[in-house]
C-alpha cells in the first residue's frame, strides 16, 4: 500500500524534501514508517529530537497502523517546545 | 477566524471578528518578532506551517478554550514565512461578556499555540540559523 508522508521545518532541510510517497507493507506502523525513513534519508535521525506523529491531520501514536493513501507527518517541536505528554 | 497567512496581520480585523453585542470585554495578544534571544542578535523569524493541521489545531483550541470559560468569539491569525523585527507573528482576540474569562481564554490560546500547533519557528541570527525546539541549525558559513 501507499502513503503520503510530508516533511516540515528540520526534518524537511535535513531530508532535502517535502513530500515523499512511500510504498509499505500491510499492517506497517507510523513508528515502523518512521524506521523506513531514516534507512532512506540517514540525516532524518536527528539525535536527541522528540516527534509526535499525525495521520490525516490528527496526533496519534506512533503505533498506530497506517491505511492505504494515508497522510502521515513527522513533526518535530512546534515553536515553543513540546508537551509530549499530551500526545502519547 | 483561524488560520495562517504569509501577510501582515490586521489586529483590527481579529478585533472587528470577535466584537459580539454580548461581549463586554475582548482581549488581545499580539506575539511579536524582537531583536534578541538567548543572547543572540536576532535578524528575522521565519516560521512555517502545516497549513491544514495548524487551521484544525487552532479551531480544537479554541473549542477546548470554550468549555473552559464561557467566551463569545475567538480568533487566531499567526504568520508564516520571514517575520521582520517589530513585526507580529501571531495575533490572538477572544470577546467574552466579562474580562476575566477574555483574559483567560487568551492567555490559554497562546500557551496551547506553542505546544500542540505545527508551527516551527526559525530563528535567523548574526552568525547562523536555528529552529526553535530542536536546537539544532546551521552555521551561516559567511565570508
Amino acid at each position: 500500500m501507499t502513503v503520503k508522508v510530508k516533511l516540515f521545518a528540520i526534518l524537511r532541510e535535513r531530508a532535502g524534501v517535502a513530500e515523499v510517497t512511500k510504498e509499505i507493507k500491510e499492517g506497517s506502523s507510523v513508528a515502523d514508517l518512521w524506521a523506513i525513513l531514516q534507512q532512506d534519508y540517514p540525516k532524518l535521525a536527528v539525535p536527541g529530537i522528540r516527534l509526535l506523529y499525525a495521520v490525516n491531520r490528527d496526533y496519534v501514536k506512533p503505533e498506530r497502523v497506517l491505511n492505504n493513501f494515508d497522510e502521515v507527518v513527522f513533526i518535530p517541536p512546534v515553536s515553543g517546545g513540546i508537551d509530549v505528554s499530551r500526545h502519547r | 477566524m483561524f488560520r495562517v497567512t504569509d501577510k501582515p496581520i490586521n489586529l483590527q480585523e481579529l478585533v472587528d471578528c470577535v466584537t459580539d453585542p454580548e461581549a463586554g470585554a475582548v482581549a488581545t495578544f499580539i506575539g511579536i518578532t524582537r531583536n534578541n534571544n538567548e543572547g543572540r542578535k536576532v535578524i528575522a523569524l521565519d516560521y512555517e506551517a502545516y497549513p491544514e493541521m495548524a487551521e484544525k489545531e487552532l479551531t480544537r483550541l479554541s473549542e477546548e478554550a470554550r468549555t473552559k470559560w464561557q467566551i463569545c468569539r475567538m480568533a487566531i491569525v499567526h504568520r508564516v514565512g520571514p517575520v521582520q523585527i517589530t513585526e507580529p507573528s501571531v495575533v490572538i482576540a477572544v470577546s467574552a461578556a466579562h474580562r476575566e474569562a477574555a483574559f483567560a481564554a487568551c492567555r490559554f490560546a497562546i500557551e496551547e499555540i506553542k505546544k500542540t500547533v505545527p508551527i516551527w519557528k526559525k530563528e535567523v541570527y548574526e552568525g547562523g540559523e536555528i529552529w526553535i525546539g530542536t536546537q539544532s541549525g546551521q552555521p551561516l558559513n559567511r565570508s
